[in-house]
């Protein structure tokens, strides 16, 4: 083939690879969550900028107002913004998903690699220890950890991360023996590559590329569960303005005052909504690029 | 072929299949008479398979097909319903697809398979249609048909599969049968039962419309060939008359390339100049180096087994010895199953044998730790059959060259671009495919990266694993040919592994056979070819496809 013919045959190629199946536009889906995370990081890092008032000031002459001009989402029990405590409450939940899931995957990048690059003796342990850390429901493996070391923001963080770890373990262990038996792990070998090098250039990079994605995901599921322990009184205290504790008190309330339990509820939606529509967006792209 | 006749099988006048923008198919006209073979053969992106389909109405939902006529059996199918196409498939016209593996459900008994057409078609009852069924099993050859219609596809071999594919396709007795490549997958002699299959039923009255990109392959069955090239039928005629006097370059070129019964170092793949020569130059290219008596590479007394499921143990290569000689090739010659590829995991130390040794310019390979061996691992080059596979597809070309030139990638310095240059400039690519990643770049072009990668550590000894086997003809004949140039450029010594005894017996100086992981005969090229020994080798030569005068 002369090198001509060899372009000619090339851009052809590209032209037509870049037609179908590769999704270069953003959808709308896509766009509404984009903007959507741009809103919950920039309440999270400067709530003040979209929220001035305090969370925490009470004004119990203004309890109990249904969502008017002066509060949007209305007033709790002792008066205090609700727009703006859930606005301040978006640093609680997305510190507590982003940490909570690297907690969980880091941990799992250990105990995966481990059992997967170490031999039958050692992935034996870690699969035990694994199989036992399943057989706990996940929430009730955060409960025990809270039970024996006190509620708080940061043990429910760390509960999160723990018994979100099992499951990463598993995937990366997985995703791991099987890249490790590719055709180009060998080619690499036949190279004369070492171990160490075949690991750290094809073996994790082809094995964590694919989990990326997966965090994305996870980081909603770690803010359900951290408003989930808040909700059960067992991760932020009361007055702190997380969005599990206000979804607590608005409980009592529920008949009457619907908005207390709404708008928090609502706000955990979406920010879960768009971890998921980011995340299987980039996963789409990846796939395809 | 008179034109007016109305028991031809099939007419197409003007076939016009186009996705989106892209014509695919640009006017093609052809038919098929019953009792009549007609091969459609063309490389990779001709439009042939998409002709194939659209003549069952599974061009797809969004192509556009036009035609003056489109008639199969004498009624038009052109802009039918899905549903009245429905009532036409498998009665008016069956498909025979190459892979039967995917073509069959995995979970249902291939008698049911086979009945479903029966049932869907016809007012027989369960009891006549399972009689069907084994009368179908009988026909296409498969043996104790009472015992296979219970297997699900998974248990049968290829061979098998293929013809309980055929046997699904010609249940309803249509008049028409359409194979798209029936025979790719499969071994030379198992091509060559299915191959007489085809003609038998071609015979018994029914049209055969056969797909392929191997001209050799068709020409043993077919009564006439249409030669496609860019969505156009650019060479219609009887078999002997194309392959014999092919009249356009394309034809030229596809018969050129076939590799059986020419001798080693003629050249397969015409260059586009040749295109106003009345002939094809066929210059046999005297090999360059003289033939000398050291061994690079020995094996000797290789075993090797694997543990089945069940835990007995499949001896997969059994006792096998031989010696590369510097500057040549050795061919080894299989089927699926007989141990090659294990033979060339154990030769590049990916497998440790169980017994004996292979020993690498007469140092301990196979016996040597890998902290030894990785020292003269950049001698020892390898070429994989999917060479798709063997990249990290996160990496581009530059990044997989630049790796195997053992530099770094941080300091992709003017340097590097060049060396990286050179390379691609050794195996016929252009400087364009550097960024790319091996997934946007063609099969052929794929094996030749793979190829500047196993040059690029300067290696004396390359093993190839069926190096070609996934290739279109005319692409394997450029690879072949830049093989065999290397070989005299560099003085490789080549292990090549192959089923497809007409490539070895094309590039090979010596030659073993292999077979249930023993090597049944070897010996130079020459006199395995001319006077084989063992009953299995030439049981294997009977069956290669070669163009047959």
């Amino acid at each position: 083939m002369s090198d001509l013919e060899v372009q000619a045959e090339l851009s052809d190629r590209a032209a037509r690879s870049s037609q179908p199946g590769r999704p270069r536009r953003i959808g709308a889906a896509e766009g509404v969550a984009g903007v959507l995370a741009l809103f919950l990081v920039v309440a999270a890092a400067w709530p003040q900028l979209l929220a001035p008032g305090d969370p925490l000031g009470i004004d119990p002459l203004s309890a109990f107002q249904p969502p008017t001009l002066a509060h949007g989402f209305g007033t709790d029990e002792s008066g205090r913004d609700i727009y703006t405590r859930i606005l301040h409450g978006t640093q609680y939940s997305l510190l507590i998903g982003a940490a909570a899931t690297a907690i969980g995957l880091g941990l799992g990048i250990v105990l995966g690699t481990l059992a997967g690059m170490l031999g039958r003796v050692v992935d034996f342990t870690v699969n035990r220890f694994l199989e036992v850390l399943f057989a706990f429901p996940g929430l009730l493996l955060a409960l025990l950890i809270i039970v024996i070391y006190g509620p708080g923001v940061v043990t429910a963080t760390i509960a999160v991360g723990l018994s979100t770890a099992p499951g990463y373990a598993r995937i990366i262990r997985a995703q791991l023996i099987s890249v490790r038996s590719t055709a180009f792990v060998e080619a690499a070998t036949v190279l004369g590559r070492t171990r160490w090098q075949i690991l750290l250039r094809h073996i994790l990079p082809n094995t964590l590329a694919p989990l990326f994605v997966l965090a994305t995901l996870g980081i909603g599921q770690a803010i359900v569960w951290a408003a989930t322990l808040s909700y059960l009184g067992l991760g932020a205290e009361p007055p702190t303005a997380e969005w599990g504790a206000m979804l607590s008190a608005g409980r009592t309330y529920i008949t009457s005052a619907w908005w207390m339990s709404f708008f928090p509820g609502l706000f955990i939606v979406l920010t879960i909504v768009t971890a998921t529509v980011l995340g299987r967006s980039i996963d789409r792209r990846m796939r395809h690029a | 072929m008179s034109m007016t006749e109305p028991a031809a099988a099939l007419t197409v006048r003007n076939l016009r299949v186009g996705f989106r923008a892209d014509p695919v198919v640009r006017g093609v006209s052809f038919e098929i008479a019953r009792g009549e073979c007609l091969a459609i053969v063309g490389e990779s992106g001709s439009g042939k398979s998409v002709t194939a389909r659209s003549l069952l109405g599974l061009a797809g939902a969004n192509a556009r097909v036009s035609a003056d006529r489109l008639e199969l059996a004498g009624r038009n199918v052109l802009g039918l319903t899905d549903r009245a196409w429905r009532a036409r498939r498998g009665k008016d016209v069956g498909l025979v697809l190459q892979d039967a593996l995917v073509s069959l459900d995995p979970l249902r008994p291939i008698g049911r398979e086979i009945a479903d057409s029966l049932r869907l078609h016809t007012t027989l009852g369960a009891a006549a249609r399972a009689r069907r069924v084994l009368e179908l099993l009988d026909a296409v050859g498969l043996p104790d048909p009472a015992r296979q219609v219970q297997k699900l596809s998974g248990q049968l071999s290829g061979g098998e599969r293929q013809r309980a594919l055929i046997a699904a396709a010609i249940a309803l007795d249509p008049p028409l049968l359409i194979a798209d490549e029936p025979t790719t997958a499969l071994d030379v002699t198992v091509q060559a039962q299915i191959l007489a299959l085809l003609e038998q039923i071609t015979r018994a009255g029914t049209a055969v419309l056969l797909i392929s990109h191997d001209l050799a392959v068709v020409s043993r069955i077919a009564d006439r060939v249409a030669v496609m090239h860019d969505g156009l039928l650019v060479e219609t005629g009887s078999s002997r008359q194309v392959l014999g006097s092919p009249r356009r370059e394309q034809t030229r070129r596809m018969v050129a390339a076939i590799p059986a019964d020419k001798p080693r170092g003629t050249r397969l793949s015409l260059t586009l100049r040749a295109a106003d020569a009345p002939s094809p130059p066929r210059v046999p290219i005297p090999s360059a180096v003289p033939p000398a008596s050291t061994a690079v590479l020995e094996a000797i007394g290789l075993s090797r087994s694997f543990r089945r499921p069940d835990g007995s143990r499949h001896l997969a290569v059994d006792d096998v010895s031989f010696a590369l000689q510097r500057g040549t090739t050795l061919g080894i010659v299989g089927e699926s199953g007989s141990g090659k590829t294990t033979t060339a995991r154990l030769l590049l130390a990916l497998l440790a044998p169980e017994r004996g040794e292979v020993r690498v310019f007469g140092e301990p390979w196979s016996a040597a730790s890998e902290k030894t061996r990785r020292g003269l691992r950049p001698s020892v080059g390898a070429i994989y059959q999917d060479a798709l596979g063997s990249f990290d597809p996160r990496w581009s070309v530059a990044e997989i060259l630049t790796d195997a030139l053992g530099l770094l990638q941080r300091r992709r310095a003017p340097l590097t671009t060049a060396r990286l240059v050179t390379l691609l400039d050794e195996v016929g690519l252009a400087a364009a495919v550097l960024p790319r990643r091996p997934l946007e770049l063609s099969g052929g072009q794929r094996q030749r990266v793979g190829i500047a990668r196993a040059l690029a550590a300067r290696p004396e000894i390359l093993i190839c694993d069926e190096p070609v086997s996934s290739l279109d003809v005319s692409v394997q004949a450029q690879v072949l040919d830049l093989l065999d140039d290397l070989q005299r450029e560099r003085g490789l010594s080549l292990i090549f592994i192959s089923h497809d005894l007409g490539v070895v017996q094309h590039v090979s100086d010596e030659i073993a056979v292999m077979r249930a992981g023993c090597l049944v005969e070897s010996g130079p090229a020459a006199r395995v070819f001319a006077a084989p020994q063992h009953p299995y080798s030439m049981q294997l030569l009977a069956a290669v496809p070669r163009l047959s005068a």
